[in-house]
């Protein structure tokens, strides 16, 4: 029994990371319909930001609050841009030829991002993995059950989850709350007439870009405080597994990123608890098969007619 | 030009029909042994002749999907993986025993044939599994099943000890002769040939141009793409069969995402349904990072850091290639046209309407 409860919150831990970075591939999929095949890598790009600037602050200056923000806002900051210069220079040149187009460009762009960064002259990392600094320091925040066999929840779970649960709610106002949401939501619907009703939609793809890389970044950082390697190919296996997230919740929709990424999340714990870790890879596949099979349109997605 | 040609007088030299579809087997069949006959005694060269060979097989037919059909798959390395070790471990359990009665190079030959088959069947088969949840819906979910299935494919392999798991399969026959593999590009270049001008093929060039558009016109779209699906996954089966018998040791990384990338970016760089620009950019694409590691062993000290520098550039380079294609030349090299269309005016012309 214990046992369980461990594995469901491991499993909701894991979700919540997902969730942040499954979101990103939604907003983007909603606004321009285009499978931002990259989102991974420029998590994984965020990342080594983040530890760049762990390391650049020192071991005393990382861990207090102050600097645990700086780390976070450097890394979306960093990530912002890139999304922004990917955007401008990659995909806005080919938003209205054939959509088969943005998807090679967006594959390329994946492949010299987690390529590139496996390069190790100039100031690339290189491809061996390493330890994220330790900016939290792991301690048990709250232990139940016997003392035999308990189950334990890590502070960095309850931190990750508050921050992921914050960042959520943000979103979901400014998406619903705001002008910028209501003109994010208009482009989404249909560009083109959202450009006649005056809205600048080159401004609102350009802006949701961004928006979505530096949640990607601080889901990344997140993710690697963990006690995950950072390495160029991260993002390659994160990126996937939160775009299963965004099909099981159905593609475009922000609140159902959020379920199938919790649902991910726990299937993903639940499957490798009881069998072996080397599989963890394999899972996420074999739901996005099952889902793509029985109910292709996600969990809260709507069969959208093709119109001609 | 070509047009009024077709119509008017007969071509200078008319074959009977029935030999028309013959000839270009006899011819290859002949060319082949004498290719076999003279490259006896070099093995570098059969080796890269091989490699070669074996990224024909596979840009040609990831092009039946991606080209002519229009749907983006980033997986081929994994169904080359399938067919590699299927055919690879049927010929290492099957390594002792011979075809009696015949002599050792032709039961070699023979045994190598039906483990091929094997390895492009089993290819065949999860191409099927993999394509037809995901070709029922639009084009983008290919590309990241694809991606998650050459991924799980390597997962698998990894995790199994009868097939070498992380260290690979070794003791596989090396059977693989440079007639057998280009024996095989023929066959896989006259089969998308042949589909690119049949009935068949007319309705993937509609899938491609425009799928609401075909399937108003009656064309069982996730059908046709399907089967494009499952016979191009046999090619990619095969060509990994090949690649099993005449490498010492496979292991799961030889079959990883830069793999499947290297194919995608031949095609691509090609052209997009073009069969002879996914030839040129393989045997380009093969043989340049080849003749660049040679020139830098060549050139002599520190050579060794160089030649591992200039091998890790090249897929960040391929990244970025797919990006400056599509920004500046989409089409890539020859767009949809072959060879013989863009050849110089003076040269001969293939007839257009035969095929």
């Amino acid at each position: 029994m214990s046992d369980f409860i461990q594995h469901l919150i491991n499993g909701i831990a894991a979700g919540t990371i997902y969730a942040l970075i499954a979101l990103g591939y939604t907003m983007v999929y909603g606004v321009l319909k285009l499978i931002n095949f990259a989102h991974g890598d420029v998590m994984m790009v965020g990342v080594y930001f983040g530890y760049a600037t762990a390391y650049q602050l020192g071991r005393a200056a990382r861990t207090t609050l102050w600097g645990v923000l700086l780390i976070f806002l450097a890394a979306m900051a960093a990530c912002a841009l890139l999304g922004f210069i990917i955007e401008r220079f990659a995909y806005r040149p080919l938003r209205d030829k054939p959509r088969l187009t943005a998807l090679i460009t967006a594959i390329g762009i994946s492949f010299a991002l987690s390529y590139g960064f496996q390069l190790d002259f100039g100031p690339l990392p290189g491809a061996a993995p390493r330890a994220f600094p330790e900016v939290i320091q792991p301690t048990e925040w709250l232990v139940l059950g016997d003392p035999d066999h308990p189950v334990v929840v890590w502070n960095w779970q309850v931190i990750s989850l508050l921050i992921a649960a914050a960042l959520m709610v943000t979103l979901q106002y400014l998406v619903f709350r705001t002008r910028f949401g209501r003109a994010m939501r208009a482009v989404s619907f249909d560009h083109r007439v959202a450009g006649l009703m005056g809205i600048p939609t080159d401004r609102v793809i350009a802006l949701t870009f961004m928006l979505g890389s530096a949640l990607a970044a601080g889901a990344g950082i997140l993710y690697a405080i963990k006690d995950t390697a950072v390495q160029p190919l991260m993002g390659l296996y994160v990126g996937l597994k939160a775009f299963v997230a965004a099909v099981v919740g159905g593609i475009g929709h922000v609140p159902g990123a959020v379920v199938g990424a919790l649902l991910l999340g726990l299937i993903e714990e639940f499957v490798v608890g009881y069998t072996a870790s080397s599989w963890r890879e394999a899972v996420a596949f074999g739901v996005l098969i099952l889902v793509l099979l029985f109910k292709p349109e996600g969990l809260f997605g709507r069969v959208a007619a093709e119109k001609v | 030009m070509a047009d009024s040609a077709a119509t008017a007088a007969p071509a200078r030299f008319a074959l009977p029909l029935w030999a028309r579809g013959v000839a270009p087997v006899a011819v290859a069949l002949v060319a082949l042994a004498v290719a076999q006959w003279l490259s006896a005694r070099s093995p570098f060269f059969v080796y890269i002749a091989s490699v070669v060979g074996v990224n024909c097989i596979l840009a040609v037919s990831l092009n039946i999907v991606n080209g002519m059909t229009g749907q983006f798959s980033i997986g081929h390395a994994g169904f080359m993986a399938v067919g590699a070790y299927t055919s690879g471990k049927i010929s290492q359990v099957l390594a002792d025993t011979a075809i009696s009665g015949v002599p050792e190079v032709a039961s070699d030959q023979t045994m190598l044939l039906f483990s091929l088959l094997a390895g492009g069947t089993a290819a065949a088969l999860f191409g099927f599994l993999v394509g037809l949840p995901s070709l029922r819906l639009r084009g983008d979910y290919l590309a990241i099943v694809t991606l998650g299935f050459g991924e799980i494919i390597r997962v698998i392999v990894q995790n199994t000890r009868a097939l070498g798991a992380a260290l690979g399969l070794s003791g596989i026959p090396q059977r693989s002769t440079l007639f057998m593999v280009w024996l095989w590009v023929f066959l896989t270049v006259l089969v998308a040939r042949r589909i690119a001008h049949s009935s068949h093929g007319r309705s993937l060039w509609a899938i491609r141009e425009d799928e609401v558009a075909a399937e108003a016109m009656g064309v069982d779209t996730t059908a046709y793409k399907v089967r494009s699906f499952v016979i191009s996954s046999f090619f990619a089966g095969v060509a990994g069969g090949l690649f099993a018998h005449f490498i010492p040791i496979i292991n799961p990384n030889s079959f990883g995402f830069v793999k499947s990338m290297e194919v995608v970016v031949m095609v691509v760089a090609g052209g997009l349904g073009s069969t002879t620009g996914a030839i040129v950019a393989a045997v380009a694409l093969t043989l340049l990072p080849e003749g660049l590691r040679s020139g830098f062993t060549a050139l002599g000290q520190g050579s060794d850091e160089l030649v591992q520098k200039a091998d890790q550039i090249r897929m960040p380079i391929y990244g970025l290639l797919l990006v400056v294609l599509m920004l500046a030349r989409p089409q890539g090299l020859f767009g949809t046209r072959e060879l013989w269309d863009v050849l110089p005016r003076w040269l001969p012309r293939r007839r257009k309407g035969v095929a």
